[in-house]
């Protein structure tokens, strides 16, 4: 624990702006239900910091991106709502599977008598923008976080809590939708845990891969990118079934939020701190 | 607390400076590496640039995957085919023995070339996928001549930065980079397969640019104009795609 202070006082100054960003569990004792957490709420400095800045603006500028590539992206999928396996595929090709809805361009068997208006112009180009915000902050994230501990502190469950019986428990109070009691606002549970990590260090960076193997540009460079998942059609199918696991996360995130308190939850991603006002509301 | 706030005022003004400082640097060296698209200043601007310079450096020299025979796709797909007209088909009918190719601006010796002298200059075959930014995709083998030989015919001025190219297609143009236009990918092809490149399919002469998607890879290709600058050509985005819409840069 003395390390872990140490490592906290040290890494403390450029980017969370002086505040600290330690999980209050091991710097500052949570506060017991019931208890009413004096200072805490308050503009005090010594007021324990739920998310530290760095994590707060990563997480939103991540929100935003994330909406806009999502919103994109499916515009784009309108323009040809059929999927392939392997290098390539067209509408004379027989496809994997294919979304039934109308298509932006005419050429495209869809059943339906009518096309939807083109939006492919915009889309790409905000796709690609919302892209590069995407992976700027995701590794401003991954560098800062690793360097402050915040991944090992935060994020990496303890093994005791990973035995398949710990685990079992957990999941069967997740089951029962109970929410939260007021000492879990300071920490993530195991299955946060696991699946901010899974999102993190799986889906996002598949995402990411998965996009670049579509594109000629960066595969004649690297052309390993594409090869390695088998052919630029499967690239383009896994980038839709990866999105929809990264929709799935959103869902059930936001639904989380609901279930622990909207307010105390998403007022401690924007202030940092969990009010003791906010968390009764 | 005061003295904090006051460090903090001196270091983030330090480092709002530095950045400041440090992005006009960036600009500074990015235009002189041929690293802005001509069509950065539209509203996606910055994601646009940032890809076409971060493509630029990774893939300057870079090939577009070449496949084997076996992998040309049975069923290529040619897209919609808008009407090309009474000219076009009297061409047509002519076997296009009067598509003339032109090329002009900053060269040497601008010249105009018949097909028939198109296929008299040394030629490459190649195996590669063109895919559209749709998403659909497929390989031919393509048969043409490298831009850069046409380049060097008409001897192209040390200034030119881009390569203009028009089609018989009115409204349709576009223009790449010297990285693009001096790659030895890149083909005026007249070839498909083994056979005539058919005119579904871009024939007489189509422009193929490998390492970017489909539309660039313009059909019945008229006239180069080798230029320094795309100011003059339409509304001085670089092609017809941002005026739709559409990014210049399509190697994503």
């Amino acid at each position: 624990m003395g390390i872990l202070h140490k490592v906290q006082t040290t890494g403390r100054t450029a980017v969370a702006g002086g505040e600290t960003a330690d999980s209050p569990p091991i710097s500052v004792p949570a506060p017991l239900p019931g208890h009413n957490g004096g200072e805490i709420g308050t503009n005090s400095p010594k007021a324990p910091v739920r998310h530290s800045a760095l994590v707060r603006a990563t997480h939103w500028l991540i929100t935003v991106s994330f909406l806009a590539l999502l919103v994109t992206g499916a515009e784009i999928v309108i323009s040809h709502p059929r999927f392939y396996w392997g290098e390539t595929g067209n509408v004379n090709t027989p496809p994997l599977f294919t979304l039934r809805i109308p298509a932006s361009r005419g050429t495209v068997p869809t059943g339906y008598g009518y096309v939807l208006p083109d939006q492919n112009g915009w889309s790409r180009y905000l796709h690609f923008e919302s892209a590069w915000v995407a992976v700027l902050t995701g590794l401003v994230y991954l560098t800062f976080g690793l360097l402050k501990g915040h991944f090992r502190r935060n994020l990496l469950p303890a093994s005791s809590d990973l035995s398949p019986k710990a685990l079992a428990i957990a999941f069967a109070r997740h089951l029962r939708f109970r929410r939260p009691s007021e000492e879990e606002a300071w920490s993530y549970n195991t299955i946060q845990r696991v699946t901010y990590l899974l999102v993190i260090f799986v889906l996002f960076p598949l995402v990411i891969w998965t996009g670049l193997a579509m594109s000629p540009g960066f595969t004649s460079a690297i052309p390993a990118a594409v090869k390695v998942l088998g052919g630029r059609q499967t690239a383009r199918t896994l980038h839709f079934f990866v999105s929809g696991l990264l929709v799935l996360f959103l869902l059930v995130h936001v639904f989380m939020v609901f279930l622990a308190g909207f307010r105390s939850r998403v007022g401690a991603m924007i202030t940092g701190r969990l009010t003791k006002r906010m968390e009764q509301t | 607390m005061n003295k904090l706030s006051r460090r903090k005022l001196i270091t983030g003004g330090l480092a709002t400076a530095a950045g400041a400082s440090g992005l006009a640097v960036a600009a500074k060296l990015a235009t002189r590496y041929g690293l802005i698209p001509p069509d950065s200043g539209v509203l996606y601007g910055a994601g646009e640039t940032l890809t076409y310079a971060a493509q630029r450096l990774l893939t300057r020299h870079s090939l577009a995957r070449e496949f084997a025979p076996s992998h040309i796709s049975k069923s290529p797909f040619a897209n919609a085919v808008y009407p090309l007209g009474e000219e076009f088909k009297r061409l047509e009918t002519g076997a296009f023995a009067e598509w003339r190719l032109t090329v002009d601006g900053m060269a040497a010796q601008p010249a105009s070339f018949s097909l028939t002298q198109l296929k008299g200059f040394p030629w490459r075959t190649q195996i590669t996928e063109i895919a559209c930014e749709e998403g659909w995709s497929y390989i031919a083998e393509w048969k043409g001549v490298p831009l850069s030989h046409i380049l060097h015919a008409v001897g192209t001025l040390p200034q030119v930065r881009y390569v203009v190219y028009q089609s018989f297609q009115r409204d349709w143009w576009d223009s790449v980079d010297m990285a693009d236009a001096l790659h030895p990918q890149t083909l005026l092809t007249y070839g498909m397969n083994g056979g005539e490149l058919p005119v579904g399919f871009g024939g007489p002469l189509r422009m193929r640019v490998p390492r970017q998607l489909g539309y660039k890879s313009v059909k019945y290709i008229t006239r180069l104009t080798l230029t320094d600058s795309l100011k003059g050509f339409g509304k001085g985005l670089g092609s017809a795609a941002p005026e739709a819409g559409y990014a210049w840069y399509a190697g994503i």
